[in-house]
């Protein structure tokens, strides 16, 4: 037990870089994977968590600009989220590493200020901007189709109260298609979720070792020849934190509802109805 | 210029294209059969079965698929060298000793006598088999919705004519089922699409594997030296997937648009007021 306490005040926040800085080597405890599976899942929800919040402004933004009559706003709209949803983020990943590293090591000069780049190569602001683009691609869709979906009886209602423009917008038009949205922008923060494990299988190198949940299972499975421990360890890992992601969209979905009471369904993971 | 893009490797980076259609042509249907054998066991009589139907369609539920396609093939191969050194080997000797797995050559799977393609093929088998369990429980899911969409009135008016619940099945409720399963399969081919880019992951030598191999910048000592060309190579498999999602994204916007006509929604809306 104290030996235990021990491990994961050693390993507990490896992945950020604290504590031990060689990884177990042999006589690989239970207690050991537990705790560095654990340690890797911060990145995870760091991914996750970031890539979700900006990802749902920027999936606004493009939902309006492709629902927009001017082409010039739509037809990029358009090809932003063909180009994100119409291949792997796999490629996506190493597409972006490729294109990054590609940036003067140096920095760029903007009117006498050097601009550092390097970072950007770096897994968590690089793979971090391909999440946020990716997941803001398959959202905007998502609300693409919902504003497609809006009862037009409530649009006819908002003219007959006298709004119009931002008002209408602001008032009826977005709440009501973020209503609608919503299960399927469940499914797809939890899509994205599981996603951020792709991050160091990609192109992505873990510097100095500090990698995910499932970059430090990879590690233990390939060291102890043993699938059958890390992997259900990440995995039961994952099913505790889609639970609680669910929780909490849940949440948002009884308050987008609670003027329909009862109508606020429990949300449903299907993974097969998006992507 | 042609002499360089003809070069053998690329002929292989050519051949590799080939092994994703053919890993997509193979995987399809057999993901569709666990697919089905998964939603008619959640459906079972038999508790067994439907617990059984239950755990399989719910375990993509929670956990990244990345996760199964790491897992399936080392546990597959770990399941077929044991199963063959209880019958090859000596018995009393155990397959784990300490951190190593050790069978005997005789267990070995591939024997590390077959020729290369041997160990390439069994890769690819594995991988197979790891995307049918992945994709059969994402299809169960899609199947067994399908199956529950199916109106309940139909299936009462074939028992009241006297059908047992397998004619029920097979005369009623499958033939019907497709029309609702058809959006989530199409959907499924798309994720399905994207998701062979992780056949590199378990080490088969795809279109991934060859674009980082040959773009890798190359010394003089090759016979065609160049710098790191990894970016051009991975935007022509880039435009690969866009032209495989490409072609799948029209005959969905053909069916959107069809049941979108006639709707009392903000898109039907839009068509009716632009129709003359």
């Amino acid at each position: 037990m104290n030996q235990c306490l021990q491990t994961i005040q050693d390993y507990g926040l490896r992945a950020l870089g604290l504590g031990e800085r060689l990884l177990p080597r042999s006589e690989f405890t239970l207690c050991e994977q537990v705790t560095l599976i654990g340690s890797g899942l911060i990145w995870n929800v760091y991914f996750a968590g970031l890539a979700v919040f900006f990802g749902f402004f920027l999936a606004n933004a493009l939902a309006v600009a492709k629902a927009s009559r001017n082409g010039w706003l739509r037809k990029p709209a358009e090809w932003f989220i063909f180009l994100f949803r119409g291949s792997p983020l796999f490629i996506q990943f190493f597409l972006a590493y490729e294109i990054l590293v590609q940036l003067p090591r140096a920095g760029i000069d903007v009117l006498g200020i050097t601009i550092q780049t390097s970072w950007m190569t770096r897994a968590w602001a690089g793979a971090l901007l391909v999440l946020i683009l990716n997941t803001a691609a398959y959202s905007a869709e998502i609300f693409h189709g919902a504003l497609r979906n809006l009862p037009k009886g409530e649009l006819e209602a908002a003219e007959a109260y006298g709004m119009a423009g931002w008002t209408r917008w602001r008032r009826v038009v977005w709440p009501h298609a973020m209503r609608l949205a919503w299960p399927a922008y469940t499914n797809e923060a939890i899509f994205l979720f599981h996603a951020t494990t792709l991050v160091f299988f990609s192109g992505f190198p873990a510097f100095q070792q500090r990698g995910d949940a499932l970059y430090y299972a990879n590690y233990f499975a390939d060291k102890t020849f043993n699938p059958f421990v890390a992997y259900p360890i990440v995995a039961g890992y994952f099913v505790l934190l889609t639970l609680g992601l669910i929780a909490l969209f849940g949440l948002v979905n009884r308050r987008l509802n609670r003027h329909l009471p009862g109508a606020a369904k429990k949300i449903r993971y299907r993974p097969n109805l998006i992507r | 210029m042609s002499c360089y893009l003809t070069t053998g490797n690329h002929m292989l980076f050519y051949a590799s294209f080939g092994t994703v259609l053919l890993l997509l042509a193979v995987t399809a249907p057999a993901a569709l059969l666990f697919g089905f054998g998964g939603a008619l066991a959640v459906r079972s009589r038999l508790a067994g079965l439907r617990l059984f139907g239950r755990v399989y369609t719910s375990m993509v539920r929670g956990v990244p698929d990345i996760i199964f396609f790491l897992f399936v093939p080392i546990a597959m191969d770990q399941g077929f060298e044991w199963l063959r050194s209880r019958v090859y080997c000596d018995p009393s000797v155990p397959v784990r000793q300490g951190n190593e797995f050790i069978v005997c050559a005789a267990a070995k799977l591939p024997l590390s006598t077959s020729p290369e393609w041997v160990h390439q093929a069994y890769g690819l088998f594995l991988a197979v088999i790891a995307f049918a369990v992945v994709f059969g429980a994402f299809a169960a899911n899609v199947l067994h919705g399908a199956m529950r969409a199916v109106p309940q009135a139909q299936l009462e008016t074939a028992e009241a004519y006297g059908m047992t619940p397998r004619q029920v099945s097979r005369r009623i409720l499958i033939p019907q089922m497709w029309t609702y399963a058809l959006p989530g399969l199409a959907n499924l081919w798309m994720i399905l699409i994207k998701a062979t880019p992780l056949l590199f992951v378990l080490g088969v030598e795809d279109i991934v594997y060859w674009a980082r191999e040959l773009g890798s910048a190359k010394t003089s000592a090759y016979s065609y030296p160049h710098p790191d060309w990894r970016l051009y190579y991975f935007l022509g498999v880039l435009a690969f997937y866009l032209l495989m999602t490409w072609g799948s994204e029209r005959v969905f916007d053909r069916i959107r648009t069809r049941l979108s006509r006639g709707q009392a929604t903000a898109a039907g809306e839009a068509m009716r007021k632009a129709a003359p």
